[in-house]
């Protein structure tokens, strides 16, 4: 156990999560953030396909890294990825069909998320496939929960309900509240990302620039 | 009495300087003195600048003194139009002392809300406090329906100023008009208090004052909201009780639709005050005007059979936001264009946009707002552009003579 996790793999996990985060920090995956966080349900099912196909994907590509041929490498990571996206969108469609019909294309376009083929590129291509496994569940985690935090936000104020549930109570509604349509808009799961990403920037002074 | 201020503001000061005891609120004092006095120096002591006694709190003070015409308007039009609806003859002071209470929750909730946040951006950064919130807080109250409820300007007004305003440095560094995206936030976050037909003319009491059921000839839209919903292509627009009106009732104003927007007359009497005293460039609003009437001649002549494409092009610029924002919304200063050629483009494409929205998107019957902040972002690329132009045409002609 004490190899499984060593310190360096603890990092590998951790980092991504808030220090090295893939949205918040390298800015990647920004498409697919805005476009399914309207509601909490949708952004968590595309948080955890996201993390599932992430780590396989950087497994496999960690065990193939020796025999895959330099020059038609995207090709082959294409591949796997697609497989992957296939298997995890049929999957949805079979058990959780509501969801899917909500997510629409995002989970087919899971395929072209910066974040898969940064980790492939950066990470699985130079790694075993233990650490990269630990590598995609930590972006996949890391990318997730900025997902769920910003789609936290945009239900709440945008709809008044969490998973579905109504939340703000009726009463304030007759006292004259009104949701905030403009959540339901993608330009505010921008501003709300930029809001983290300012939270996190102040917390964390090595990250200001 | 300018002196006993003078006198009272000089005891204070000990407190608010280094070492006093209120030396954290310095920066609150020091926004108060230099509102109530021009300070001693209004540009810094090196380098080569030109010295006089404005600074830009006396510049904002001119452009609210010129948004006067149009507030007092404004107030007294929400209660003529209340008046009118409900069929009851109230006279001139009722009329306007019932719109002066409706009209004053909102100023004091815009300034309330945004000077507060600008005070505690001015402590936190330590520096003084900006003033652009002056003219800002007064524009927010005249672009919002007077039904708008209260809570909903105080969030707005609070969005605009953090996320318009202080994310980019504060006064002077802001990209978009902050009185625009306000109205901008409202539109998108709840359209249903910002359009339609049942905001514009406030028909319950206000503090007790008026109240009464609509005649029944009563209908609560916009002359620009008739025109986006009309079924025939041809319609004639008629005020809150069905009677027709014209072009002199939109240049007048006594006609629904935001608080400050409807006069063009008192609109113009504060171009004027902005004009005389050179704050506002007089080429930005020319063109704003010029765009919008040639496209909108452009649309009564080859335009879709639409009622709003028939409207006559002359019509267009005295209803609606058109006047108010080529006024005062496009003229701002730091979002508008600031080389000259960048001015007439900037302006042109401001009032030739509001046409095209107006009458090509039936979802937004006005066009203005979304115009103007449209071309905020383009503002920079325009100087941009008209500044490397003239670079280039000089390095040309310095060429051909070597």
């Amino acid at each position: 156990m004490s190899k499984l996790m060593s310190a360096k793999t603890k990092e590998i996990l951790l980092g991504p999560l808030a220090k090295n985060n893939p949205i918040t920090v390298q800015v990647l995956g920004i498409c697919s953030a805005l476009a399914v966080t309207a509601k909490l349900e949708p952004a968590l099912v595309m948080g955890i396909s996201v993390t599932i196909i992430v780590a396989f994907s950087n497994v496999i590509i960690s065990l193939l890294r020796n025999t895959i041929p330099n020059r038609i490498r995207i090709i082959v990571q294409l591949v796997v990825v697609a497989a992957l996206v296939t298997i995890v969108s049929e999957f949805l469609k079979a058990f959780a069909y509501d969801v899917s019909v909500q997510l629409s294309v995002y989970i087919g376009l899971i395929i072209t998320n910066c974040i898969l083929m940064g980790r492939l590129e950066a990470f699985a291509m130079s790694n075993g496939p233990w650490e990269s496994f630990i590598d995609g569940l930590g972006n996949g985690f890391g990318y997730a929960w900025i997902l769920v935090v910003v789609a936290f936000f945009r239900e709440l104020l945008g709809s008044g309900t969490l998973f579905g549930y109504q939340v703000v109570p009726q009463a304030l509604y007759d006292a004259g509240y009104s949701n905030n349509g403009l959540m339901i808009l993608p330009p505010m799961a921008l501003i709300l990302v930029a809001c983290i990403i300012w939270v996190h920037r102040a917390k964390d002074k090595e990250l200001q620039e | 009495m300018s002196n006993k201020l003078r006198k009272l503001v000089d005891k204070i000061k000990p407190n608010f300087q280094p070492g006093g005891k209120l030396e954290k609120l310095h920066s609150v004092f020091d926004g108060f003195e230099t509102f109530l006095f021009v300070p001693n120096t209004t540009a810094s002591k090196k380098g080569a600048h030109i010295r006089d006694a404005i600074d830009s709190k006396r510049t904002m003070i001119v452009v609210v003194m010129a948004l006067l015409p149009a507030l007092l308007f404004g107030m007294y039009n929400v209660g003529y139009q209340h008046y009118l609806a409900i069929g009851q003859d109230a006279g001139f002071w009722s009329t306007f002392v019932y719109g002066l209470l409706a009209v004053l929750p909102i100023i004091i909730v815009s300034y309330g809300v945004g000077l507060g946040i600008e005070f505690i951006a001015a402590q936190i950064r330590g520096s003084e406090i900006h003033e652009g919130f002056l003219v800002t807080g007064m524009l927010i109250p005249m672009i919002v329906p007077v039904d708008t409820p209260l809570w909903m300007i105080a969030i707005a007004t609070a969005f605009a100023v953090i996320f318009a305003k202080e994310v980019f440095g504060g006064t002077g560094m802001n990209i978009f008009n902050v009185a625009l995206v306000t109205r901008a936030f409202l539109f998108f976050a709840y359209p249903s208090h910002m359009s339609g037909n049942t905001v514009w003319v406030r028909t319950g009491t206000t503090f007790g004052l008026g109240g009464g059921t609509p005649v029944d000839s009563y209908t609560g839209a916009t002359v620009l909201g008739e025109l986006a919903t009309a079924s025939s292509d041809n319609i004639q627009v008629v005020d809150v009780v069905g009677n027709p009106i014209g072009f002199w009732d939109g240049f007048l104003g006594l006609i629904p639709g935001s608080i400050g927007e409807t006069s063009t007359l008192a609109i113009l009497l504060g171009a004027a005050l902005i004009l005389f005293t050179g704050v506002a460039s007089w080429k930005v609003m020319l063109s704003v005007f010029t765009g919008g009437a040639l496209m909108a001649f452009v649309f009564n002549s080859f335009g879709p059979d639409t009622a709003v494409a028939h409207f006559p092009w002359y019509n267009h610029l005295v209803y609606g936001g058109f006047a108010f924002g080529a006024v005062f919304m496009a003229t701002d200063p730091v979002t508008s264009a600031r080389t000259e050629l960048g001015k007439w483009i900037f302006g042109f494409m401001i009032g030739a946009f509001a046409i095209i929205i107006r009458v090509l998107n039936p979802g937004y019957p006005e066009g203005m707002m979304l115009a103007i902040l449209f071309m905020n972002i383009f503002a920079p690329l325009i100087d941009y552009y008209v500044v490397n132009a003239n670079i280039k045409k000089r390095l040309k002609r310095a060429t051909k003579k070597a």
